[in-house]
């Protein structure tokens, strides 16, 4: 992991991989919530945590270059239970029914060199966890599947996506929580609720969160 | 809509609800103008979840129009874009404007940029188009009392959270004033300059870029395009050389931040920008301020944090 500054109050923390992102992301937060780190935003993406709104970046950069986050499936090899760590603490597992009747089904199928059902199989049969949030408040990045499944985006995006679209871009699986143009392969559609400003967390789907994509 | 949630503590102007003596208040948006929106002092803290910042695109005038306007700083005012508005408060109260250089009626009388301005029951507001600048802020004693979403009454014009912007015939809520204006406050006089200058701190991702990206980034003047808005300031001028090609994997932006997508044209995120991005990020903006009031056509010129 390689610490860059950015701009005069944030910090980028460039990581190996997703695992260590995640390791990070709830390393971060834990810290935050004991008070032994003040940033306004802890936001995990791809291969980085971004802090930003962070006081005095030199002193961030030594506190965060001395500690050593725990795996990021640290829970499931028996270490203590993570905690709460805030009022965005992921629930430990959702299960979003899927209907699996999207468009690109027979697209995805010929990218992975299998049949349909084969495909449904795949997707129910696979324990996610969502990576990151961004794109739109609640479109949460999903990892999970294999590297070598990865499949590309539609050449041209469609101009409206469904709100409750399942689809799938390069390793992640996501849902668009709302209609929006986009340009992933559509495998299903869920009637979940996967973002409502006024619930807590607004997110259904937040950092951290294991996710299951079960057939109903 | 679900019914409105307490907003955090703190973070509510007072006289959310009408109190006894005090009359409930409304605005009347009779020309609601290019773009006025309701913006506060943003709703940070919702980035990991894919939500933007949003808020005034200059933080400073619109706590500043707040205090004029006898309201705390954290309380929501219109941000009032290049053609102006114009309004009738249906209840006596101090408004204030503060940002660009714009022409003020309140009735028949004129009514200065940066003061106090007392406003009788049912008299109509004018804010003229902008001379200089593009934007100005307005405040209205008791502050504009829409439902807050994520503690914030901000519109996001990105995701769409907040109330949308405002068209003709809108009315909007008035809180309770919380206390008289301030007697005496600076006021932020932001002249509009055809050239901006703004510092910039390399990275995260300047070995994504050339050398000769730098000497191109600080040495030749860019314009502001007309494709500008509350999410980012878009320029136009040399394009920036890569130094790697292809994609970076997405990863959070902050306010500020210079993207440079495949053309090279670098684009400043505002505040509405979104929470992650895949383009690199060459350097960050110190302070995007002056860049509300930049319109399509000025000069846009950088230079390092040694200067």
């Amino acid at each position: 992991m390689r610490i860059r500054p950015v701009g005069t109050n944030a910090l980028l923390l460039d990581c190996d991989g997703p695992d260590q992102v995640e390791a990070w992301r709830a390393e971060l937060w834990r810290r935050r919530a004991a008070g032994e780190l003040t940033a306004v935003e802890i936001v995990p993406a791809a291969r980085t945590v971004l802090l930003d709104g962070v006081p005095d970046q030199a002193r961030a950069t030594a506190l965060v270059a001395g500690w050593t986050p725990r795996p990021a499936d640290a829970d499931d090899a028996g270490w203590t239970p993570r905690p709460a760590v805030d009022a965005a603490a992921p629930a430990d597992e959702v299960e979003v029914p899927v209907g699996y009747d999207g468009a690109d089904l027979p697209a995805v199928a010929g990218h992975w060199g299998v049949d349909v059902p084969e495909v449904v199989a795949r997707l129910t049969g696979t324990t996610f966890r969502v990576a990151f949030c961004g794109f739109a408040p609640g479109f949460a990045y999903l990892t999970g599947l294999p590297a070598e499944w990865a499949v590309p985006r539609l050449r041209t995006p469609r101009p409206r996506v469904p709100a409750g679209s399942v689809a799938l871009a390069g390793p992640y699986a996501g849902i668009y929580p709302g209609a929006s143009p986009g340009g992933w392969l559509l495998v299903g559609r869920t009637d979940l609720t996967l973002f409502d400003a006024y619930a807590d967390p607004p997110a259904r789907l937040t950092p951290g969160t294991r996710v299951r994509l079960v057939a109903g | 809509m679900t019914a409105r949630p307490a907003a955090p503590p703190g973070d509510e102007p007072p006289g959310d609800e009408p109190s006894g003596d005090e009359p409930s208040g409304r605005i009347e948006v009779l020309r609601a103008g290019a773009l006025t929106t309701v913006q506060d002092q943003g709703r940070p803290g919702w980035a990991h979840l894919g939500v933007p910042r949003s808020g005034a695109l200059d933080p400073a005038a619109l706590r500043l129009a707040n205090r004029l306007a006898g309201n705390p700083e954290a309380a929501a005012g219109l941000e009032i874009t290049l053609t102006g508005c114009t309004l009738r408060l249906t209840r006596a109260g101090t408004v204030a404007i503060t940002g660009a250089d714009v022409d003020v009626r309140v009735g028949d009388r004129p009514g200065d940029v940066g003061r106090p301005l007392a406003v009788p029951a049912g008299a109509v507001v004018r804010v003229g188009p902008a001379r200089t600048g593009l934007r100005s802020w307005l405040a209205v004693a008791g502050g504009i009392a829409v439902a807050p979403v994520l503690g914030s009454r901000s519109t996001d014009t990105l995701s769409g959270l907040g109330p949308p912007p405002l068209r003709d015939g809108d009315t909007l809520p008035l809180g309770a004033p919380a206390g008289g204006p301030a007697p005496v406050d600076g006021t932020v006089n932001r002249p509009a300059p055809a050239e901006l200058l703004l510092g910039l701190r390399p990275g995260p991702r300047d070995d994504w870029f050339t050398p000769a990206a730098f000497d191109l980034l600080y040495g030749t003047a860019y314009t502001v395009s007309a494709v500008s808005n509350r999410v980012g300031a878009r320029l136009v001028g040399a394009p920036l050389p890569r130094a790697v090609a292809g994609e970076l994997p997405s990863e959070g932006i902050v306010l500020g931040a210079v993207q440079v997508p495949a053309d090279g044209q670098p684009l400043i995120f505002l505040a509405d920008h979104p929470t992650t991005g895949g383009y690199p990020v060459i350097g960050v903006v110190d302070d995007v301020t002056g860049l509300a009031q930049a319109r399509p056509g000025t000069t846009v010129r950088f230079h390092g944090p040694q200067r």
